[in-house]
């Protein structure tokens, strides 16, 4: 006879019920995997998949929609918070997000990401900066660091050819319409652990009737860079947060709880 | 289902006319941005949409006004968008998603004088725009073109239903004239009825997820999407055409015209009358699908035929492919705003009637 041990295994990983089950057509190092699975997590725990409408915008991240297992529109390049603006408008009940990078968001979208912020569009933003256009074939961004060398500034940004690197989301959090902007990181887990907490910040926010709230979270492409994997992480975490500081930059709504992880409840 | 009746007529602004069709036909949001000559347009659902507790939001360019359509109609919404000839130009980026991703809309576009900047005078000038394509790729859209604006009111409701059934944007081509004139009208609104649409997003709540774009990166499937789209384009081409005429059964020379452009050709044609020419006038109302197959039926019999627009010439281009020369098209259009004549019109007419007579035939200076 043979005596079984009592089981005391625990299980701290898996994937979250609304990431699907499919294999990634994103780059090795490329930040969208780990994003999309802390969107999946926090819409999982949240038990917000049955009221979720995502807005996908252009660039790598419109697959959005095959990774996320929720409803999901498409939007034109840049017009993601427009697009988000009519969701919301018809649907007070949904929970909306958009999920843009950097080329969508800080160049094309500019006057679409302005005015829904001064409107106060109760939507929340995933705002993806890598500084480059991933899709397109690495060229130069509007967040693209001075001197970074990219496919369309092959001798590294020059200031007085190209101008700055636009801090965009602290130029919104200027907005009263905005109730929370945030800055993350993807570069290592404990950044990670603290990008989620902003995301689930920025959920708890709309869910709570707060105006925008956006979350900017610096990400990778090292094939785009001209890096591996783990070089790109560093950059990011070493490089890009000296010219995007990482951290809160405003939370108009102090008062208004924020949901428990579920590690902690 | 029709929702309202006065017995007595009232007199209405077409653009203010138009709005509230919109509103009576279950817009649920519209959105919008100033441009002349529809600002009424858009200043009348500022007012009446929140106090029904419907969506109104004026955005921050037309770029802004028709992605939020997008967004609320890829919610099952029933969106109204309105905008004039710069605006429209704006818009066709979305036009072509919301094509290519099957949302229905209906957008008015009440035309000026272009190109560019152009005038806010009336004009018929984005004949081609409306009609051939505004944005990108292989798509097409139905235009209604009201020519009253008790006709306008019957074409709003009109456009909704016809977005609907076919999961396509619906434009509604009006003009500088239709939108600032004031007549009176009887309204009789309607409400098409609301089918179940089953693709609308509303939140994966105990059903597989859904997913609206346009965007397939396989040719193979894009392909395929594409021969779904020009499938349902057929059947709209099939089902849909309407055109109006009158005066055609003894008519020798038929003017064919749209819009504000047929009203002046009605006056036209009874002058002409008058004077002993046998005149009829052929009345577009969807200029896509365009009503080639009734013109091709009835040019043989004609004598000639006069085109009038209030552009330098567009719509001619689909009543010559439609008749493929076997009935002489003269063409007037005036441009920038100017509104042709009657007595231009009934000029251009007799010239038609000379240059086709018998002996002139043969040497027929077709424009």
């Amino acid at each position: 006879m043979t005596t079984l041990a009592p089981d005391t295994r625990r299980l701290i990983y898996e994937r979250p019920e609304l990431l699907t089950d499919r294999s990634s057509h994103y780059c090795p190092g490329c930040g969208h995997g780990i994003i999309h699975r802390l969107v999946a997590e926090l819409l999982t725990e949240m038990h917000l998949g049955p009221t979720t409408i995502g807005v996908a915008s252009v660039g790598c991240s419109v697959f959005a929609y095959d990774y996320l297992d929720i409803d999901f529109v498409e939007s034109p390049h840049g017009r993601a918070p427009a697009v988000a603006t009519g969701v919301r408008r018809v649907r007070p009940d949904a929970f909306v997000f958009t999920y843009q990078g950097d080329g969508d968001l800080a160049a094309i979208g500019t006057a679409e990401i302005v005015h829904a912020a001064a409107r106060g569009e109760r939507i929340s933003v995933i705002f993806v900066n890598n500084g480059i256009y991933g899709m397109t074939g690495g060229q130069m961004a509007p967040t693209t660091l001075l001197g970074q060398r990219t496919t369309s500034s092959p001798a590294g940004r020059e200031a007085n050819l190209a101008g700055y690197p636009i801090p965009i989301t602290e130029m919104l959090a200027l907005l009263p319409g905005v109730s929370y902007a945030a800055r993350g990181s993807i570069a290592d887990p404990s950044a990670i652990g603290r990008t989620k907490k902003m995301l689930r910040r920025a959920f708890d926010i709309q869910l709570a009737g707060g105006g925008m709230s956006i979350v900017e979270i610096l990400s990778t492409c090292p094939v785009g860079w001209g890096m591996t994997a783990p070089e790109a992480m560093e950059h990011v975490s070493k490089e890009v947060v000296l010219t995007y500081p990482l951290g809160v930059m405003v939370d108009r709504m102090k008062d208004s709880p924020t949901s428990k992880d579920k590690d902690e409840a | 289902m029709t929702v309202e009746t006065t017995a007595r007529p009232v007199l209405m602004k077409g653009n203010e006319a138009m709005a509230e069709a919109a509103i009576q036909a279950g817009c649920d949001a519209y959105f919008g941005y100033p441009i002349t000559p529809q600002a009424e347009l858009l200043e009348w659902m500022a007012r009446r949409m929140p106090e029904l507790g419907r969506a109104f939001v004026q955005a921050e360019s037309e770029l802004g006004a028709i992605n939020m359509a997008l967004g609320a109609a890829a919610t099952g919404a029933r969106v109204l968008v309105s905008s004039s000839s710069p605006g429209i130009s704006l818009m066709a980026e979305a036009m072509s998603y919301m094509a290519g991703s099957e949302l229905p809309m209906v957008l008015i576009n009440v035309m000026r004088g272009g190109p560019g900047l152009g005038s806010i005078a009336p004009s018929q000038s984005d004949y081609f725009q409306a009609t051939k394509g505004h944005g990108h790729g292989d798509y097409r859209v139905p235009v209604l073109a009201p020519s009253s604006i008790a006709e306008a009111v019957d074409l709003v409701a009109e456009a909704f239903a016809m977005a609907e059934r076919y999961r396509t944007p619906v434009m509604i081509l009006a003009d500088g004239v239709m939108g600032q004139a004031m007549e009176p009208v009887v309204p009789i609104y309607r409400m098409p009825p609301r089918e179940p649409a089953g693709w609308e997003l509303t939140g994966a709540d105990g059903r597989p997820p859904r997913i609206l774009r346009s965007l397939h990166l396989q040719p193979e499937d894009l392909e395929a999407h594409n021969q779904k789209l020009q499938a349902k384009y057929a059947v709209i081409s099939e089902r849909e055409v309407r055109w109006a005429g009158e005066r055609l059964e003894d008519a020798e020379i038929v003017v064919v015209a749209y819009g504000t452009a047929a009203r002046v050709a009605r006056t036209a044609i009874e002058r002409a009358r008058e004077a002993g020419l046998r005149a009829g006038i052929f009345r577009p109302i969807t200029l896509w699908p365009f009503p080639s197959r009734d013109l091709a039926a009835l040019a043989p019999r004609l004598r000639a035929i006069v085109v009038v627009e209030l552009s330098a010439g567009q719509m001619v281009e689909d009543v010559r492919l439609a008749v493929e020369g076997r009935t002489p098209v003269f063409f007037h259009g005036r441009t920038g705003g100017m509104v042709p004549t009657p007595a231009e019109v009934v000029a251009v007419m007799e010239r038609a009637r000379d240059a086709t007579s018998a002996a002139a035939s043969d040497t027929a200076v077709l424009r």
